[in-house]
């Protein structure tokens, strides 16, 4: 839920970055982290397992920059992928305007894209939001390796709407603010449509 | 569609100011927090330290939707508070509605004075969110709002 504060003029929204375990959600906030200068970002918060597996969330603000005078802050969300934190993701939805569904693009992680795509739709259900409704973009990432699915493939069976579809190598930053441009301005188009 | 954006103005965000002011030195508090239970900071009054308010914030609300799912699994509805006390500084948490009250204490004062003058406050604070509600819903459907006026270059030029 978009809050806006007309005394300190600022616009808060959320963004969640969805996705099978392992596809590269932490690895995208962390690229956006190490490439913001510190004056528009926060800390990176973690909460990860010992072997850093995100056990409940990542969380990032990030200050884009003024709209009319309005101070625009994303506030960057990262569910855990396993599928037995299930309850951990539906938490996390509460509240979001925007999602960028990260899929790994190796051949074998195809099923766990499918079942963590069906696992959005029915959790985004559950709070009362509708896939087809709300600013959402399609990552393809780990593009760089060599066993991937090809782009049409992963399209096909992936995409929900005509939704944007950015390839990615989030390790090496490749695509990470594209999909984050592409989603921040589809959540500011919904705010100005009311 | 997401929801409706919660939206403050500022005669609200300054009685808002007023009564986390007086709660905090009632209480005796370090400092006390309005969050929004989707993890944004709404306000804040008292000394904050070099604490980071808006990680403060996320963790708090992150917290209570854990403790809340925890509590359904018990059958009960809702732990409309939740405490954590440390050796110096304490927390206590108090969910109003669609928004979490947050008073973080030391040795200055006691769980109990705590609770007691947030539990007033609490119901002042509740009238207050209610208007920014009715408020925020209301805005959605003014086609003059400031929204509406957003152009699409305002938009790039954030990326640009």
């Amino acid at each position: 839920m978009t809050f806006i504060n007309y005394a300190s003029r600022e616009i808060n929204c959320k963004i969640v970055y969805y996705g099978p375990g392992l596809c590269g959600k932490t690895t995208n906030l962390q690229h956006i982290y190490d490439s913001t200068a510190p004056q528009a970002k926060g800390k990176l918060i973690s909460l990860a397992t010992e072997t850093d597996r995100t056990l409940f969330f990542d969380f990032m603000p990030l200050e884009l920059g003024t709209v009319r005078g309005f101070k625009t802050r994303f506030h960057l969300y990262t569910v855990p992928g396993q599928v037995y934190y299930d309850a951990s993701r539906k938490l996390i939805l509460k509240g979001v305007d925007g999602v960028v569904f990260v899929a790994d693009s190796q051949e074998e992680r195809m099923d766990a894209n499918i079942e963590s795509l069906y696992n959005l739709e029915e959790n985004l259900k559950s709070q009362g939001y509708d896939l087809l409704k709300i600013p959402y973009v399609l990552q393809l990432n780990k593009r760089d390796l060599p066993n991937v699915s090809s782009v049409e493939e992963l399209t096909s069976e992936l995409n929900r709407k005509n939704e944007p579809v950015y390839e990615a190598v989030a390790s090496k930053g490749d695509g990470v603010f594209d999909t984050l441009k592409a989603v921040a301005k589809q959540v500011l188009t919904e705010l100005r449509k009311g | 569609m997401a929801d409706t954006p919660f939206i403050i103005k500022e005669h609200q965000f300054h009685k808002i100011k007023t009564l986390l002011a007086k709660l905090c030195v009632e209480s005796a508090a370090r400092v006390v927090f309005l969050v929004d239970r989707d993890g944004q900071p709404i306000a804040f009054h008292g000394d904050i330290g070099d604490m980071d308010t808006t990680s403060f914030s996320s963790l708090a609300a992150g917290n209570v939707a854990a403790t809340t799912s925890m509590a359904k699994l018990l059958g009960e509805d809702i732990f409309p508070t939740v405490v954590h006390e440390g050796e110096r500084e304490s927390i206590y948490i108090c969910i109003i509605g669609r928004s979490l009250l947050v008073v973080v204490f030391d040795e200055r004062s006691t769980l109990g004075l705590v609770k007691l003058r947030t539990k007033r406050a609490s119901f002042e604070l509740a009238t207050i969110l209610e208007s920014v509600k009715v408020d925020s819903e209301n805005h959605r459907t003014d086609e003059s709002s400031f929204f509406a006026e957003i152009t699409d270059e305002d938009i790039d030029s954030l990326f640009s």
